[in-house]
């Protein structure tokens, strides 16, 4: 019934509707361990062999132990103190029991808040920035659990004919870090899940930008209804995306007077929608309990404050010292604290231009739009900061007028070529000559008589001369120079006649 | 002259080492013994003679070379098929892993063969470790050495049963809720639990991680001890595994109870408990007395709950633990396919187990569900805390506490294979020390109708040198290891 629905849904855009509620299950793999959880295989699985990084007990052979990663505790840690959320003095691990081939062992080694399960951290918010206004998203747990294998699909999960296992990803480390429901809308959710990619990126624990690094389950509802869960958002850019489509699709539901079911769905982002997994009835019920091989987590106060010393600046002291230091606008600062890597190379920037608006300037429009069109994060680009400092520099030192630049900032970021080397092989270098632009302004005037005879009465004319001008040049005149001889050009005309 | 079979581990030990025995006459006379009695036995799953018989060839030559000889140079000894053994098929006595051929040797094996072991084979058990007799093997019972129409006791029955038949000179059980001293208790051999934590489970096959210790198995304190030494000890793959200093628990070996104060309760006594039994095991009692130790009788309320909290905590566990074998990645996969997981999983389970297995794994699962756990699960964890708390107070006034390792005298093969709950009932002596985590020992300690009685000494955590010391001395005192069965 429900994929009847999904096919007449019109995608609209939400806005914050007063009755979306919307709480995540963000899944963030600490990529800063060199190895699983619970084993010595190594991590970087990425573009390796499947079914190439195991060893007994990330397979669950029989008679093979987990022994937790110490190191998976620090990052948790740092996770926990970064989000202002309350460290657990002793806490355990809980197994979690399902039959499905991701896991092994037919169940997954994690924490839990109840039947005695204590998380490593509980509380703590992460506050976000939507249209200029700032919003404090509640956190409600993070537990350490060991990642499931990757299932592969031919195409969609619906009509693939088979289903392939890696399990090169089970037991990588996972934090699951759980909201609250605070959040009113798919961008609000995009826009937490960007901050909350760049706090773990700023402590070193987590490179959300790797492929599945960061996934997330999102439960919504809408007007007090049902609660949906949705599964499989593997990437903070499809949770807008899934989330739009399953707000159309209740909202939809409502108005045909449908009720919304409790269920699970699974985020198709082949087909970009919502399938149906499961209702409540069936439900799985995950028998949790306390995982018998491995000892509690203990963290002592001494361990807490050890931590607490080593947390490097977070987004949101970044984004202040933007402010103070370099006089930018808090919401151009909040946009490049909002990634790691777009703050960093703005601070290189001006290391090498110490004029900071002019960089923001350049990175806030030009260079964003771009990124945004192509959909591509600021590292996969072809761009370095020596790339848009020496491009401001030839603006400056007048090689290349700013409108020229505009068009040259899309090639370096296609190509990596430095501005010099476009300039030159495009013969882009500004006409800054008197007598060269004198030369073209005549050839204009030639050429447009009814503009010029308008011009004595029409101030528009004279801009539509220049703007011809400025053709004749693609763009490489300088402005000024242009506008000044033109004027002048008509006056003598004028005066002539 | 004595056949090498009938020596003990020690003597073996000095033999080989003086070179006035090798490695590979020694070992040729246990093959000698097995092949005379194996076949009314049947204690073993697998046996490994080539691999054997070449490791006893290079004993010999470490000997020649006047290489440093292990503690254990040359003893054969014989392992329950729940340890791993590299290459070598670890079955767990279930047709779900009758082909499984574990890639890596468990901690306890890899201590054997350090210490210059030699590894004769893999013992019957019951499926799983789950019994009390080794009738639910899916390889055939064993029998045991003293009547062979008896159950062994179990589920460590093929490794007891090794030792007493002489098969093995000494062997390695698991012991989750008396796998070790029931089987030790049934054949007449010295078994003993140990503390949780001293010897590292890492390649123990799982069945209720929480309770089970692996355990030595011998026909004297003595080698009961030289066994104990080499397996225990912290290792890191094991989590769980305590950082305890090592012992050299042979020199705790002394004729010396005096002062030792034995707490005696009368719950171990008490209904269910066979009068003939409740006799002998008095009988040893004060033997110890006479020997210089003191005994009180006391009351431990708490052991009326200890069995149902037991079942339930061990269910939980192995409902989890076997969950892995579904036929996709570990256990029998049945030819009928299915398209649905869940199908194709269920009946790979149902023809992979054993009755007794699927029976636990049901209960298990039941009681970790939804709406139950708290009044299964979690309650058994209290009740286990309580246990332990009552423990704890009973070892600030006593030594060591003493009783029957088993309620009943080894039963007819088939006798109580109907009877569950009396099946059940055989553990409710020696499930204590698993809830508790304390150590415990079975002794010989005599004989009903030809039919071997342990008595069950248990010590505080960590105490293994008193429960040595109590057992050594009742031990000369009673000669009953010294005993063997006619085959
Ligand atoms: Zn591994």
């Amino acid at each position: 019934m429900s994929k009847k629905i999904t096919s007449v849904v019109v995608f609209s855009k939400e806005e914050f509707a007063e009755d979306v509620v919307i709480g995540l299950e963000v899944h963030c793999q600490l990529t800063n361990l060199r190895t699983k959880l619970f084993c010595g295989c190594s991590s970087e699985y990425r573009g390796e062999q499947p079914n190439t990084h195991l060893c007994p007990i990330c397979l669950g052979m029989p008679g093979s132990l987990p022994v937790a990663n110490r190191k998976s505790v620090d990052d948790a840690m740092m996770v926990a103190l970064a989000l202002k959320s309350e460290i657990a003095e002793r806490s355990l691990f809980f197994r979690k029991n399902y039959y499905y081939p991701d896991m092994p062992k037919n169940f997954q080694i994690t924490q839990y808040d109840q039947a005695g399960g204590i998380p490593i951290a509980s509380g703590g918010e992460v506050s976000i920035q939507v249209n200029h206004e700032n919003k404090q998203i509640r956190i409600r747990r993070i537990q350490l659990e060991e990642d499931p294998a990757k299932l592969v699909h031919l195409g969609s999960i619906d009509t693939s004919p088979y289903t392939l296992v890696d399990y090169n990803r089970a037991g990588i480390a996972l934090l699951e870090i759980i909201t609250e429901p605070d959040l009113k809308s798919s961008k609000e959710a995009r826009v937490f899940l960007q901050k909350l990619r760049s706090i773990l990126e700023h402590l070193g624990v987590s490179d959300g930008k790797l492929e599945g690094a960061m996934r997330c389950d999102a439960n919504i509802s809408i007007k007090k209804g049902n609660r949906v869960e949705i599964k499989n958002i593997s990437s903070f850019k499809e949770v807008e995306k899934a989330l739009n489509f399953e707000i159309a699709r209740q909202r939809a539901m409502n108005s045909r007077g449908l009720k919304v079911e409790m269920e699970t769905r699974h985020w198709d982002d082949v087909k970009r929608v919502t399938i149906s997994l499961r209702t409540k009835e069936a439900e799985h019920d995950y028998r949790y309990f306390p995982e018998p091989d491995l000892v509690p987590v203990e963290i002592s106060k001494e361990k807490i404050a050890k931590i607490s010393q080593i947390i490097p600046e977070l987004p949101d002291a970044r984004l202040d010292r933007f402010v103070k230091l370099y006089k930018i606008p808090s919401y151009d600062a909040g946009v490049l604290t909002s990634d790691k890597a777009m703050a960093d190379f703005f601070e290189e920037c001006i290391k090498l231009y110490p004029d900071a608006k002019t960089i923001s300037n350049w990175m806030m429009t030009d260079l964003l739009r771009w990124l945004h069109e192509k959909d591509i994060e600021i590292k996969e680009a072809k761009v370095t900061p020596q790339h848009l400092v020496e491009m401001i520099k030839l603006i400056d030192d007048g090689t290349i007028s700013g409108k020229i630049a505009k068009s040259v900032l899309p090639e370096i970021l296609n190509t990596g070529k430095t501005p010099s080397e476009i300039v030159t092989e495009k013969g882009l270098l500004r006409i800054a000559s008197r007598k060269d632009i004198e030369l073209l302004a005549d050839r204009v005037l030639i050429e447009n008589p009814k503009a010029v005879q308008d011009a004595a009465v029409d101030e528009k004319a004279i801009h539509y001369l220049i703007g011809q001008l400025m053709k004749l040049t693609k763009g490489k005149a300088d402005p000024q120079l242009a506008n000044q001889i033109i004027k002048e050009k008509l006056k003598k005309q004028s005066k002539s006649n | 002259m004595k056949s090498s079979y009938n020596l003990s581990a020690k003597e073996i030990v000095t033999k080989i080492s003086r070179g006035e025995s090798s490695a590979e006459e020694c070992l040729s006379s246990f093959f000698e013994r097995i092949d005379e009695v194996e076949s009314r036995v049947h204690a073993f799953i697998t046996l490994d003679r080539d691999a054997a018989l070449q490791r006893a060839k290079e004993i010999d030559g470490k000997v020649k070379r006047k290489e440093r000889l292990g503690k254990l140079v040359g003893v054969p000894v014989a392992i329950k098929d729940n340890l791993c053994t590299r290459d070598v098929r670890t079955t767990c006595s279930s047709k779900m892993l009758e082909n499984f051929l574990p890639p890596y040797n468990a901690h306890v094996v890899e201590q054997l063969l350090k210490e210059d072991a030699i590894i004769l084979g893999k013992t019957n058990m019951d499926e799983f470790a789950m019994g009390s007799s080794t009738e639910s093997s899916y390889f055939g019972t064993t029998k045991n050495p003293w009547n062979l129409a008896y159950v062994p006791g179990g589920s460590s029955g093929g490794s007891a049963a090794a030792v007493s038949a002489r098969e093995s000179s000494i062997a390695l059980g698991s012991d989750t809720g008396g796998s070790v001293r029931c089987p030790a208790s049934f054949c007449s051999t010295v078994g003993l639990k140990p503390t949780y934590g001293l010897v590292s489970r890492f390649g123990l096959i799982a069945y209720a991680n929480s309770l089970e210790q692996i355990g030595p198995l011998a026909r004297s304190v003595d080698d009961l001890a030289l066994l104990f030494e080499v397996i225990s000890g912290y290792d890191q793959r094991d989590s769980t595994s305590i950082r305890a200093s090592t012992q050299n628990y042979s020199e705790f070996l002394r004729e010396d109870v005096d002062g030792l104060k034995i707490g005696v309760p009368e719950e171990f006594f008490g209904e269910g408990v066979d009068e003939r039994i409740v006799k002998i095991v008095w009988k040893g009692i004060d033997c110890l007395e006479k020997l210089g130790a003191s005994y009180s009788e006391f009351s431990l309320s708490t052991v009326k709950y200890a069995l149902p909290a037991y079942y339930l905590i061990a269910t939980s566990e192995a409902s989890s633990n076997l969950a892995r074998y579904d036929g996709l990645r570990y256990g029998y996969s049945s030819e009928v396919g299915s398209d649905d997981w869940s199908t194709t999983f269920s009946n790979n389970r149902k023809k992979g187990f054993g009755a007794e297995v699927r029976r636990r794994i049901l209960l298990g699962t039941f009681a970790l569900s939804a709406g139950y756990y708290d009044q299964y699960y979690l309650k058994s964890l209290q009740v286990r805390t309580k246990i332990r708390l009552e423990f704890e107070k009973a070892f600030k006034k006593f030594d060591v506490l003493a009783g029957p390792t088993m309620p009943i005298l080894p039963f007819k093969i088939g006798e109580k294979i109907d009877d569950l709950l009396a099946l059940y009932m055989c553990d409710i002596l020696t499930v204590l020390a698993n809830l508790v985590g304390c150590p415990a020992i079975s002794i010989p300690c005599g004989f009903v109708d030809s039919l071997p009685i342990g008595m069950q000494i248990m010590g505080p955590m960590l105490g293994e040198s008193v429960l040595f010391r109590t057992a050594y001395t009742f031990e000369k005192c009673s000669k009953f290891t010294d005993y063997s069965p006619k085959l």
